[in-house]
């Protein structure tokens, strides 16, 4: 019982480790999942600048990219796969009697390969489409299941701004943005269609490139800037191009400052758990003082007191490891069932923690062992 | 041949501090092979000290001490252990077994710690051999607390005799005893000093001494007296003499 007492720092210690461990590898495995989920290779074209000291006017304070950019883009860089010029906007939807506020979209039919989607049923609209500014559309998931409960909804009608737009095809569900964004609320009308009909803007939002390969991204970005600086001339450039694992390296620097935070405060606390096994050692030691003089007395060397002691230390601390385990994946568990949050929970956590808990009982052991084995037998013998 | 033991000029100083204390003050004593000697003298005479230098348990301020033909002044810590370990055999006045280890776990002790590995199979062997000498062979797996004070202090010879010793010390080993009980432990030494074990002890007892071949009598950290007992008291015929006792006043209570 008062072993287990002892053993509290390093169960709570051990327990922080693996909780914090097993959250921050689910909130990184998620963000990882979530980053593939944009796209492979993808490199993104914001309209407005930005500067490495901050943003300057913003992102789309001058919307000046437009439909021929991407065209062009799609046209001269070479190593590009797919271009979408896309244009976004909050839209009240109806159809089948129902109404639903959404995300209307307005892309180009490569917008699919860009985000690495596919088509659940039906088809996407094609450049066609594009060029004669159709009143066609794709809807996700949500949007379907909103709509039309009960029906299959390609076919159907759906009005935007009170046009109507012929539904061709529904996509497969893609679930949350890792900004928490639903990414299956949506509606995808050609993009002139979108900017003429429903946004009623001249400019794009963004124009979304896919890169051939993730060697040629950084080349490919040079490329897009360059074309896009000529064709404004001599003026000063209005669009910044960010790729895809710019992003990703935010993203994971974020989760990685977490897990070092979550992870030193569990140092912490095992260190303080070692200061507990060193106590409860000394305590032990100075109870047992007559039996190590005994010891001592029919011959036992110091080393093999010394042994004794780190044994029981590191069994002690082990022990605490062990537990501690249980508490965290248990503490994991509650927080992965109570937030919804990802928790993965790793073998490698699991036997390092307790490795090093056992290593901390060898490290806070050593010193009540040390005494243990310096001891005089007289002295120990006399000791009551 | 050379003594088991001999002493030349030892002498034993404590210092605490500013004061020094002479518990032992030049003493000179050679014990030879199937000796059993008895040192007697009141308390604080410097028994125990001398006991302690013999038993490698605490070395000497001045003198030399050969065991076995070997100067042991000179050793260090774990020599000494060494030493303790396989030449000698200690009986404390206080049993001195491990709690919660039972009687043949703390007669193997020793040879846990032998600088040769023993096999766990020779080990026991060993011990409950230890055991049968003492004659607590059933005993085996007692714990402590579950055996009486004359059983415990048997327990403590096997584990003293496990290694074969040299020499058997024992400080005090009856003083925590009662008479009989006294009684009978003596008459395990004396069985094991007729087997040609040397047996070095101390006692306050003059009846006890009386077990014993040899008497040294130590006053003032010096050896004042060294003499043989005559006429020496053997451990049965006193049992028989105690049992006797006890018939005769069960005889008398009863009628
Ligand atoms: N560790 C020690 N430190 C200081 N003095 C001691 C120590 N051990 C024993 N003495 C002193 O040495 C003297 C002899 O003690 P000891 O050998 O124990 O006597 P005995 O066993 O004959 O009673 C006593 O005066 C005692 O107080
Ligand atoms: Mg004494």
């Amino acid at each position: 019982m008062r072993s287990i007492l002892t053993a509290l720092g390093i169960i709570i210690g051990v327990g922080a480790v693996i909780a914090t461990v097993s959250i921050g590898n689910g909130a990184k495995h998620q963000v990882e999942g979530q980053i593939a989920n944009l796209g492979q290779n993808v490199i993104t074209v914001f309209p407005g600048t930005t500067t490495t000291g901050g943003m300057r006017g913003g992102f789309g304070s001058s919307s000046t990219l437009t439909i021929e950019d991407a065209e062009a883009i799609e046209r001269e860089v070479i190593g590009v796969v797919a271009v979408s010029a896309e244009v976004r906007d909050r839209q009240q939807v109806l159809a089948n009697g129902l109404n639903w506020n959404t995300t209307v979209m307005g892309e180009s039919p490569g917008y699919l390969s860009v985000r690495a989607w596919d088509i659940d049923s039906g088809a996407m609209f094609t450049d066609a489409d594009v060029r004669s500014t159709a009143k066609v559309a794709v809807i996700g998931q949500t949007v379907a299941r909103e709509l039309y409960p009960d029906m299959d909804p390609v076919g159907q009608t759906i009005r935007i701004r009170n046009l109507p737009f012929k539904i061709l095809g529904v996509l497969k569900s893609k679930g949350f943005s890792f900004f928490g964004s639903d990414q299956d609320d949506v509606v995808i009308v050609p993009t002139t269609s979108a900017m003429r009909r429903v946004a009623r803007r001249q400019f794009l939002s963004s124009i979304l490139i896919q890169a051939q390969a993730p060697e040629a991204m950084a080349r490919i970005q040079q490329d897009v800037t360059d074309l896009l600086q000529q064709r404004r001339g001599g003026r000063e450039p209005d669009f910044t191009v960010r790729n895809q694992l710019e992003l990703a390296e935010a993203a994971t620097a974020t989760s990685k400052t977490m897990t070092a935070l979550l992870g030193s405060i569990a140092g912490v606390s095992l260190i303080v758990g070692g200061i507990g096994i060193m106590n409860i050692m000394l305590v032990s030691v100075t109870e047992r003082t007559r039996e190590i003089g005994i010891r001592l007395a029919i011959g036992a060397h110091d080393r093999d007191v010394r042994l004794q002691f780190l044994i029981e230390a590191m069994i002690l601390s082990m022990l605490g490891g062990v537990l501690g385990v249980l508490f965290g994946v248990g503490a994991s568990q509650i927080v992965a069932a109570q937030t919804g949050m990802p928790v993965l929970i790793s073998t490698t956590s699991i036997t390092g923690a307790v490795i090093f808990s056992a290593f901390v009982g060898i490290v806070f052991g050593f010193y009540p062992a040390h005494k243990a084995a310096q001891l005089d037998p007289i002295d120990a013998l006399r000791f009551e | 041949m050379h003594p088991v033991v001999r002493l030349e000029e030892i002498y034993k100083t404590y210092s605490n501090g500013e004061v020094q204390v002479h518990a032992v003050r030049g003493v000179s004593l050679d014990i030879h092979k199937g000796e059993f000697v008895a040192i007697m003298g009141s308390s604080g005479s410097g028994k125990s000290t001398l006991m302690n230098v013999l038993g490698c348990l605490d070395r000497p301020t001045r003198g030399r001490y050969l065991l076995d033909g070997v100067d042991t002044s000179h050793l260090e810590r774990n020599e000494r252990a060494d030493l303790r370990n396989q030449k000698l055999g200690f009986v404390f006045q206080g049993f001195n077994l491990l709690a919660r280890t039972t009687a043949l776990e703390n007669v193997e002790l020793p040879m846990l710690y032998s600088p040769k590995r023993v096999p766990a199979s020779e080990m026991r062997k060993r011990a409950l051999a230890a055991l049968k000498i003492v004659g607590l062979e059933e005993r085996a797996d007692h714990l402590p607390n579950q055996l009486s004070g004359g059983q415990q202090q048997r327990v403590a010879i096997a584990r003293a005799l496990v290694n074969q010793p040299q020499i058997l010390l024992a400080d005090e080993p009856t003083g925590n005893l009662d008479s009989k009980t006294s009684v009978e432990v003596m008459g395990v030494f004396q069985r094991l000093n007729d087997q040609g074990i040397t047996i070095v002890m101390v006692t306050h007892e003059l009846d006890i001494a009386h077990y014993c071949k040899r008497n040294l009598i130590v006053r003032d950290g010096k050896v004042v007296r060294d003499e043989f007992v005559t006429n020496r008291s053997i451990s049965e015929v006193e049992m028989q003499k105690v049992r006797d006792a006890e018939m005769a006043a069960k005889l008398t209570h009863s009628s």
